[in-house]
C-alpha cells in the first residue's frame, strides 16, 4: 500500500519536526550546561560541548543550594497538608452531601481560578500580623489554603467513583462517618493521595508569584533565586541553564518516574467537578 | 446550614433517602470536617478579595496606608493609562494566539498519536507532555536565551538569512490608533506566546488524547461504512465529539493567559513600550516597588473581573450539570 | 491512622485559631505594637543592632564587613546583625523595607539613597527621628558639603548620615577604539553627535544602552537635564518651580532622542552589566553610567582605568556632580537606638568612611578623607566633589519621590521607543502632579 506508507512517512515528518521544537531548549540546556565556565563564545553555543565538565553545575548548585532547600522544607509539608484536607473535603462532598454541599463546593472551587493577585495586598497585611511573613512557614500556610479547591476538586472526583453500596453495607454493620473514613475511604486512596500529593509538589515547587512577595533573600525559594540568577550576562549563562535544570530537576524526576500519575492528575483537576 | 432531612435531593452520588434519620449525628460530622476549610476560603478568597476591593477604593499609593476614600480614582486613572492600556491589548492578543494554538496544535498531535500506525507512541507523548512538569520560571529563563535576538536561534537563522528581532521587537502588526496606545498585534508577543505553548501544548495533548480514547471505535466504523472520508470523519464527527474537552480546556488556558506574570517576569519583563507587558506583572511592579497599592489593587481586581467572565459561566454551567 | 486523624484535627483548629484571631484584629495589633516598641526606648538593651542594607555585591559587602569589623572593634559588646538583602540592585531590598516599616517593625538602622527616597517617604510620615543633636556632638556640620546636609534634611532637621558618594554624570569610553578612530572624548553635545556619527560609519555602535530596567534611560536623560538647566534649574524642577514643558526640557528630550539614534538594537534586553560589557568587549564605544560602572569594569571584567577605558563627565556637565549618596538613619520605635547612634557615629567618622569607600569603589561623603588611600578616579573625583556643584540624581531616588520616580520611568520607557517628545512632555507634565 504505497498511499499508506506515504501517510505513514508524512506522519513522522510531522511529529519528529514538532519534536525537535520541543526538544531544542533541552538540548540547548544540556550543551551549554555542560560545557566549561570559560567556554562561553556566542559562535560555539549550539555546539556539542568539548568535553563534558560540571563546574557549571557546581557553581549554580553553590549559589541556589539554601534556596533549594528552602523549596524542601515548602513542598513537603504543604504538600501533606493540602492532601489531607482536601481528601477530608472531598469525603464529606462526594459522600455526605447535604443541603447547600453543592453550593458550597462551588464556592470552594471559584478559589481555584481567582489570579492571586487580588489577594496579595491582604495577605501580606495579615501574615506581616501573625508574624509569618517571610517566613516558610507562612508560605506553607499559604499553599495549604490555596490548594484546598484544588486538592478538594480531585478527591471528590476520586470518591465518586468509590461504590455507594461499599459505605451502605458498611453503615448497616454500624460504622458512622469516621469509621467509614478511616476504614474504608482511607484505604482506598492511596492512588488518590499520589495523584494529588504529585499534582501538588510540582505546583508548588514551580509556584513564583507568592514566593517572590512573601519571602525575601534567604527564605526565597528555588525559583525566586533562579529567577535572580538569570537575565543578564553577570552570571555566565552556562550558570543559568544549570542553575535551571537544577531547579527543574525535583519536578522532572517525579514526571519521569510517576508521569502517569502527573497525567492523571492533570485530568482529574481539570474536568468538571 | 441543619444538615435537614431533605436533601440530596440534587445528587445521585450520595446515599439514598431512606436512611437520612440514622445519619442526622454524621452529617453534622461532616459538616464540621468541613467548616475549616471553609472558613478558611471564606477569609482568604472572598474576605480578602473583598479587601482588595477596599484597598482599590481607597488613596494608598504612598508607602504609609492611607485608606481614605478615593472613589474610582484609581480605576480612572489606570483606563487612562498609557501602560495598562497596553497591557489590555497584549493581555487581548497572548491570550487569543496561545488559547489558539494551544488547541490546533494538542489536537494535531492527538490526532497523529492516536493512528494506530504509530510506533514510539509514548516517546513521542513523553516529548509533548514534559514540559509541564517544568515552572514558567524555568521555561521563561531558557526562552529569554533562545529568542534573544543577539543569542539563541537566531545564531542558527542568520545562516539562513533571517534576523528576527523577536522580544525585542516594538513594531505592531495592523496598528491603528485607540485610546493612548496604538492598538493591533505586538510582535514581540509572539514571542512569549511561542514559550507558553512550548509549556502548555502537552496539556491539551492529554486532554484530546484521553477525549479521543473514550470515542467508541463503532462511531468510526459507522461513519466509514457510510463513506466519510478520514477528513470528514474528524471534522464532522470526531471533533464536535471533542467539544466539552475544548471548553474544558480552553477555560484552563484562559485563566492562566489573563493571569500571567511568572513566564513574562522572568523572560522578557514588561519590554520596551510596554510591548510585552501583562496586567500581573504590572500590579506586581506598581504595587510591590511603586508602592502604588490602590493602583496594584484596582488592577487585581479588573484581573479577577476578568477571570470571572470566563470562569462564573463555567462554573455555574457544571454545577446545573451535575444535578 | 488514629494518630493521623489526631494530628490532623490539631492542626485544623490552629488554623482556625489563626485565621480567626488575625482576621478581625489586624488593624488593632498595628496600632499596639507602634506603642510597645515606642515606650521600650531609650534602654540599652540586648537587642541585637541590625544594619539593613542591599550591599551583597563583590566590592559593597567587602566594604560592609570591614565596616562592621570597624565597629565591633570600637564596640566589642554590641551584637551586630548584617540584614542584607540581595537582589534587583536594592528593589528587592525597598520593597522589604517598605514591608516592615508598613508592620511597624523597622530594622535598627537602614541604607536608603540620601534626598527625596527618604525624606519624602518615611520622614515625611513621622517615621525617622532626626539627627541634629547627633551631627553637633560630632562635628559634622562643616565636615559634610552644605549641599549633601541639605540634601538629607527635611524641612530643616536631618535624618541621615551619608556613607558614600558615587557621582552619576560620567560617560565611560573604550580607549583602544577612540584610539584606532583618532577620536577625543566628547564633552559638549556637538562633539558628542560628531564622535557618534564617526563611530557608527565605521561599524562601531557608539552608545550602549541597557534599558530592560528603565532607570538607565532616566539616568541618561537626568544628565542631559541637568546640562541644559544647569544644577539650579535642575533642581527645581523636582519642585515644581520649573514646568516640564520649559523649552530646555522639550531641548533635553530632542537631544536625548538624536542619541537614541545611536545605541544598540538589542538595548530592551540588557540590563546595565550587560551594556558595560558591550564598551568592554569594543563592540560599543560609550556609556553612560554611574561610577559603579568602574567596579565592574575592574573587579568583574579585570580591566584597568585609563588604559582599557576612560572617563570623562557627560557632556556639557563639566563642573558639576550628579550625587547618588547611600546613607543610614535612626527609626523610631526600635529598642536600641544609642547602639544606632554609636553606629551612624562610626559610619560618618572619617575612619569609618576610609575604610568602607576603597573596598566598595565609592568616594567618601567627608571632605576631610584620606585621598591617598583612593585610586586615581576616585582622587579626581573627590576633587571635583569638592568643587563642584551638587545635584541630586533622580534616577536612583534622591531628587523626588519614588511614586513621580515610577511614572517618570514609564514614560521613558515609552519614549525610547515613540520618541514621540511632545507627548514625553505632556506624561511629564502629567505624572508631575503627584510632586
Amino acid at each position: 500500500m504505497p498511499v499508506m506508507r506515504l501517510k505513514k512517512t508524512v506522519l513522522y515528518i510531522v511529529l519528529i519536526t514538532i519534536s525537535l521544537f520541543f526538544l531544542m531548549p533541552v538540548y540547548v540546556m544540556l550543551v551549554t550546561s555542560l560545557k566549561p565556565l570559560g567556554n562561553i563564545s556566542l559562535e560555539t553555543m549550539w555546539h556539542l560541548p568539548p568535553s563534558i565538565d560540571f563546574s557549571s553545575y557546581a557553581e549554580a548548585f553553590s549559589k541556589l543550594a539554601p534556596n533549594f532547600m528552602n523549596s524542601v522544607y515548602l513542598v513537603v509539608p504543604a504538600t501533606i497538608l493540602s492532601a489531607l484536607l482536601g481528601a477530608m473535603n472531598g469525603y464529606v462532598l462526594s459522600k455526605w452531601k447535604f443541603k447547600g454541599a453543592d453550593f458550597i463546593f462551588t464556592l470552594l472551587l471559584f478559589g481555584m481560578f481567582i489570579p492571586y493577585q487580588s489577594i496579595l495586598i491582604p495577605l501580606i497585611q495579615f501574615l506581616r500580623d501573625i508574624e509569618l511573613y517571610n517566613t516558610i512557614p507562612g508560605l506553607i500556610l499559604v499553599h495549604v489554603v490555596y490548594g484546598l479547591p484544588i486538592t478538594t476538586l480531585m478527591f471528590r472526583n476520586f470518591y465518586a467513583n468509590i461504590p455507594d453500596e461499599l459505605l451502605e453495607a458498611a453503615k448497616i454493620d454500624g460504622a458512622g462517618f469516621l469509621q467509614i473514613f478511616r476504614y474504608i475511604i482511607l484505604p482506598l486512596s492511596v492512588s488518590g493521595f499520589v495523584v494529588v500529593g504529585i499534582w501538588q509538589f510540582t505546583n508548588i515547587w514551580n509556584e513564583f508569584l507568592f514566593a517572590v512577595t512573601i519571602t525575601q533573600s534567604d527564605k526565597q525559594p528555588i525559583m525566586v533565586a533562579l529567577q535572580n540568577l538569570s537575565g543578564s550576562q553577570i552570571v555566565a549563562w552556562n550558570v543559568q541553564m544549570a542553575g535551571a535544570l537544577i531547579a527543574a530537576m525535583p519536578t522532572l524526576l517525579v514526571y519521569i518516574f510517576l508521569g502517569k500519575y502527573f497525567v492523571r492528575g492533570l485530568l482529574a483537576g481539570s474536568v468538571k467537578g | 446550614m441543619e444538615p435537614a432531612s431533605e436533601t440530596n435531593l440534587s445528587s445521585e452520588v450520595t446515599i439514598s433517602k431512606k436512611k437520612k434519620k440514622v445519619l442526622t449525628k454524621d452529617h453534622w460530622l461532616a459538616i464540621g470536617f468541613l467548616m475549616p476549610s471553609i472558613i478558611l476560603i471564606l477569609i482568604f478568597v472572598y474576605g480578602f478579595i473583598g479587601w482588595t476591593g477596599y484597598v482599590s477604593l481607597s488613596n494608598w499609593n504612598t508607602v504609609v496606608p492611607d485608606f481614605s476614600f478615593a472613589g474610582l480614582k484609581n480605576y480612572i486613572f489606570l483606563f487612562q493609562d498609557f501602560r495598562f492600556q497596553a497591557d489590555l491589548r497584549n493581555n487581548l492578543f497572548f491570550t487569543i494566539l496561545f488559547i489558539s494554538v494551544v488547541l490546533i496544535l494538542g489536537l494535531v498531535l492527538a490526532i497523529l498519536l492516536d493512528q494506530k500506525m504509530v510506533r514510539g507512541e509514548s516517546l513521542f507523548r513523553n516529548i509533548f507532555f514534559f514540559p509541564m512538569a517544568l515552572s514558567f520560571v524555568v521555561t521563561g529563563v531558557v526562552w529569554q536565551w533562545l529568542l534573544n535576538p543577539s543569542t539563541g536561534v537566531n545564531l542558527l537563522l542568520k545562516h539562513v538569512g533571517l534576523e528576527p528581532k523577536w522580544y525585542t521587537d516594538t513594531s505592531i502588526i495592523a496598528g491603528f490608533e485607540l485610546g493612548k496606545i496604538e492598538f493591533g498585534l505586538p510582535v514581540a508577543i509572539i514571542s512569549v506566546v511561542i514559550a507558553a505553548v512550548w509549556q502548555m501544548t502537552g496539556f491539551a495533548l492529554a486532554m484530546y488524547l484521553a477525549g479521543l480514547r473514550n470515542i467508541d471505535d463503532e462511531i468510526r466504523e459507522a461513519a466509514r461504512i457510510d463513506g466519510c472520508s478520514e477528513f470528514q470523519l474528524y471534522w464532522k464527527v470526531i471533533i464536535p465529539q471533542l467539544k466539552p474537552i475544548t471548553m474544558s480546556i480552553v477555560i484552563m488556558m484562559a485563566h492562566i493567559s489573563l493571569k500571567i506574570f511568572d513566564l513574562i517576569y522572568a523572560m522578557t519583563g514588561p519590554g520596551a513600550n510596554f510591548v510585552t507587558d501583562m496586567p500581573g506583572v504590572y500590579m506586581f511592579e506598581t504595587t510591590f516597588r511603586g508602592n502604588y497599592y490602590a493602583n496594584g489593587a484596582a488592577i487585581a481586581i479588573i484581573m479577577l473581573l476578568m477571570v470571572a467572565i470566563f470562569i462564573l459561566p463555567y462554573l455555574w454551567n457544571s454545577r446545573r450539570e451535575g444535578r | 491512622m488514629k494518630r493521623l486523624l489526631t494530628g490532623v484535627f490539631i492542626l485544623f483548629s490552629m488554623l482556625v485559631l489563626i485565621a480567626c484571631s488575625g482576621g478581625n484584629g489586624s488593624e488593632e495589633t498595628t496600632g499596639t505594637s507602634e506603642e510597645t516598641n515606642g515606650s521600650s526606648e531609650g534602654s540599652s538593651s540586648s537587642a541585637k543592632l541590625e544594619i539593613f542594607s542591599w550591599w551583597t555585591g563583590a566590592g559593597e559587602e567587602d566594604g560592609l564587613l570591614a565596616l562592621l569589623e570597624l565597629f565591633q572593634e570600637k564596640y566589642p559588646d554590641i551584637e551586630v546583625e548584617n540584614a542584607a538583602v540581595a537582589g534587583g540592585a536594592g528593589t528587592n531590598a525597598k520593597a522589604v523595607l517598605a514591608s516592615r516599616m508598613q508592620g511597624n517593625d523597622p530594622p535598627a538602622t537602614f541604607q536608603v539613597h540620601g534626598g527625596a527616597e527618604l525624606n519624602d517617604s518615611w520622614v515625611a510620615a513621622g517615621k525617622m527621628e532626626p539627627l541634629d543633636d547627633l551631627y553637633e556632638e560630632e562635628g559634622w556640620m562643616d565636615k559634610f558639603p552644605e549641599a549633601l546636609i541639605e540634601l538629607v534634611s527635611y524641612e530643616g532637621h536631618i535624618y541621615s548620615v551619608p556613607v558614600n558618594i558615587h557621582r552619576s554624570n560620567v560617560l565611560w569610553y573604550n580607549k583602544k577604539i577612540f584610539e584606532e578612530h583618532g577620536l577625543t572624548p566628547p564633552t559638549t553635545f556637538d562633539e558628542f553627535f560628531e564622535v557618534a556619527e564617526a563611530l557608527k560609519e565605521a561599524g562601531v555602535t557608539p552608545l550602549a544602552l541597557g534599558d530592560k530596567e528603565p532607570w538607565t534611560a532616566t539616568h541618561v536623560f537626568e544628565n542631559i537635564l541637568l546640562a541644559k538647566l544647569g544644577p539650579e534649574d535642575y533642581g527645581k524642577l523636582w519642585t515644581g518651580e520649573v514646568p516640564f514643558d520649559d523649552e530646555r526640557v522639550v531641548e533635553s528630550a530632542e537631544i536625548f532622542k538624536q542619541m537614541l539614534a545611536y545605541i544598540n538594537d538589542d538595548h530592551s534586553s540588557r540590563n546595565w552589566q550587560d551594556a558595560s560589557q558591550l564598551v568592554a568587549n569594543g563592540e560599543a564605544a560609550m556609556n553612560i553610567m554611574g561610577d559603579w560602572a568602574k567596579g565592574y569594569f575592574v573587579n568583574d571584567l579585570g580591566l584597568t582605568v585609563n588604559e582599557d577605558f576612560g572617563y570623562v563627565t557627560t557632556p556639557e556637565t563639566e563642573g558639576m556632580f550628579m550625587v547618588v549618596t547611600d546613607t543610614f538613619g535612626l527609626p523610631k520605635g526600635i529598642e536600641n537606638p544609642d547602639d544606632v547612634k554609636k553606629f551612624l557615629s562610626v559610619l560618618g567618622s572619617v575612619e569609618g568612611q576610609d575604610v568602607f569607600n576603597p573596598l566598595k569603589g565609592s568616594i567618601p561623603a567627608r571632605v576631610d578623607a584620606d585621598k591617598s588611600k583612593y585610586d586615581e578616579y576616585g582622587q579626581d573625583t573627590m576633587e571635583d566633589f569638592q568643587n563642584d556643584a551638587l545635584a541630586p540624581s533622580l534616577a536612583h531616588g534622591s531628587a523626588a519621590p519614588e511614586g513621580f520616580l515610577t511614572r517618570f520611568n514609564q514614560a521613558i520607557n515609552i519614549f525610547v521607543t515613540q520618541q514621540d517628545v511632545e507627548q514625553f512632555i505632556e506624561a511629564l507634565k502629567a505624572a508631575a502632579t503627584d510632586l
